[in-house]
């Protein structure tokens, strides 16, 4: 299994498309290749954080300048984010738009991915978060724009999962 | 030391700048010296301050940012320190009052009460060449002037006492303050010639 070369591009492509210009981020593996671009891409502003939650504010931020913004990050990197979510994103109607990686699901060789693919869809459910798999590179562009439209427009976080059939050759 | 004091002292240099501070008694001192729509109140997610000042301060190079930090709240969240010194955001003052309590939920001592945990030296380690300690107001009002002139990242950590406000309040709902927050640094960033992208709705029909 190797990361998508192609579909990294085109979701790429596809938050350039959207008129994104600035990217909160952690890397993992899926994301390697998506956040290359986005480092060598000089009309978009990546910042890497040390833990997903300071991305929530990173994100608030950019929203309050004005600035399109989405996040990237792994399942579990949303788990430890949480709290930022509920108690700035939610609690102030401030949007995110999130691109996470979902591991630890359907095929998934890994198991300390596991226990965490397993509750990910549970835990959105929970906190209200509306969210969509992205599966085929055809589409994801579009999702993407549809995801960062509906974070501004319900001024709430809205998470599109990237999926293995996405993310994998 | 009292942060109501370094607060007072400062607040004629930060009224028309970008203000993110941390919950409770901090929020309320700034509050009560006088509400300005450049300031934004953040009542929870503690930690969560200064990533926010980040964001303001990476995207609008033309503001100073001020961010107003607690013990507590910085404790939280290390990381930002060494996420600031990466991107060193030059437009950006961090100043943490440092009061060694977690006053606001009920006094308990925080990390830093026995002297210990030294947040500037955490910062220096982080990357901040401009972290700085102070434990007197005269020297807490230089070293902000010295950061206000500086153009690099600068990080205060001023030692108050644990004390705050007797009485809490504000005259808004928290999204509104988010509300106006937006409007006012959006505005300003269109006085520099700037056009904000579309919003969602602004075109086409409902």
């Amino acid at each position: 299994m190797t990361v998508s070369y192609d579909n990294s591009k085109a979701v790429f492509e596809g938050i350039k498309a959207a008129g994104i210009t600035s990217i909160s981020a952690l890397p993992e593996t899926w994301l390697g290749l998506l956040l290359q671009r986005a480092e060598d891409d000089p009309d978009v502003d990546l910042i890497q954080v040390a833990k997903e939650e300071e991305a929530i504010g990173v994100a608030a931020g950019a929203y309050f300048a004005g600035e399109p913004h989405v996040l990237l990050m792994q399942n579990h990197g949303f788990f430890g984010a949480m709290n930022g979510i509920i108690s700035l994103a939610q609690l102030y109607s401030i949007p995110l738009c999130m691109l996470i990686a979902v591991r630890g699901h359907w095929g998934e060789p890994y198991p300390w991915h596991t226990r965490g693919g397993i509750v990910t869809e549970g835990l959105l459910r929970a906190l209200n978060i509306p969210y969509e798999h992205a599966r085929d590179p055809e589409a994801v562009a579009k999702q993407i724009a549809e995801a960062y439209t509906f974070s501004r427009s319900s001024l709430s976080p809205v998470a599109l999962l990237l999926t293995r059939d996405l993310m994998e050759d | 030391m009292e942060r109501a004091k370094c607060l007072e002292l400062i607040y004629p240099e930060i009224e028309d700048k970008l203000v993110v501070t941390i919950m409770g008694a901090c929020a309320q001192e700034l509050y009560d010296l006088g509400h300005r729509e450049s300031f934004f109140y953040l009542q929870h997610a503690m930690g969560l301050a200064s990533s926010i000042g980040l964001g303001l301060a990476r995207h609008l190079p033309h503001e100073k940012v001020i961010v107003l930090d607690g013990d507590g709240s910085a404790l939280m969240n290390l990381g930002t320190f060494a996420t600031l010194a990466r991107y060193r955001p030059s437009n950006l003052v961090h100043i943490i009052f440092d009061n060694g309590s977690l006053l606001s939920t009920g006094g308990f001592d925080s990390h830093t009460t026995a002297g210990i945990t030294d947040l500037a030296a955490i910062a220096r380690g982080a990357g901040i060449e401009h972290a700085v300690s102070v434990t007197e107001t005269m020297g807490f009002g230089e070293a902000f002037v010295e950061a206000m002139e500086r153009a690099d990242l600068s990080v205060i950590v001023a030692h108050v006492d644990a004390v705050g406000p007797d009485i809490y309040g504000m005259d808004f709902a928290l999204p509104e303050n988010a509300f106006r927050f937006k409007r006012c640094v959006q505005e300003r960033r269109a006085a520099t010639g700037w056009k904000p992208p579309p919003r969602p709705g602004s075109v086409g029909s409902a």
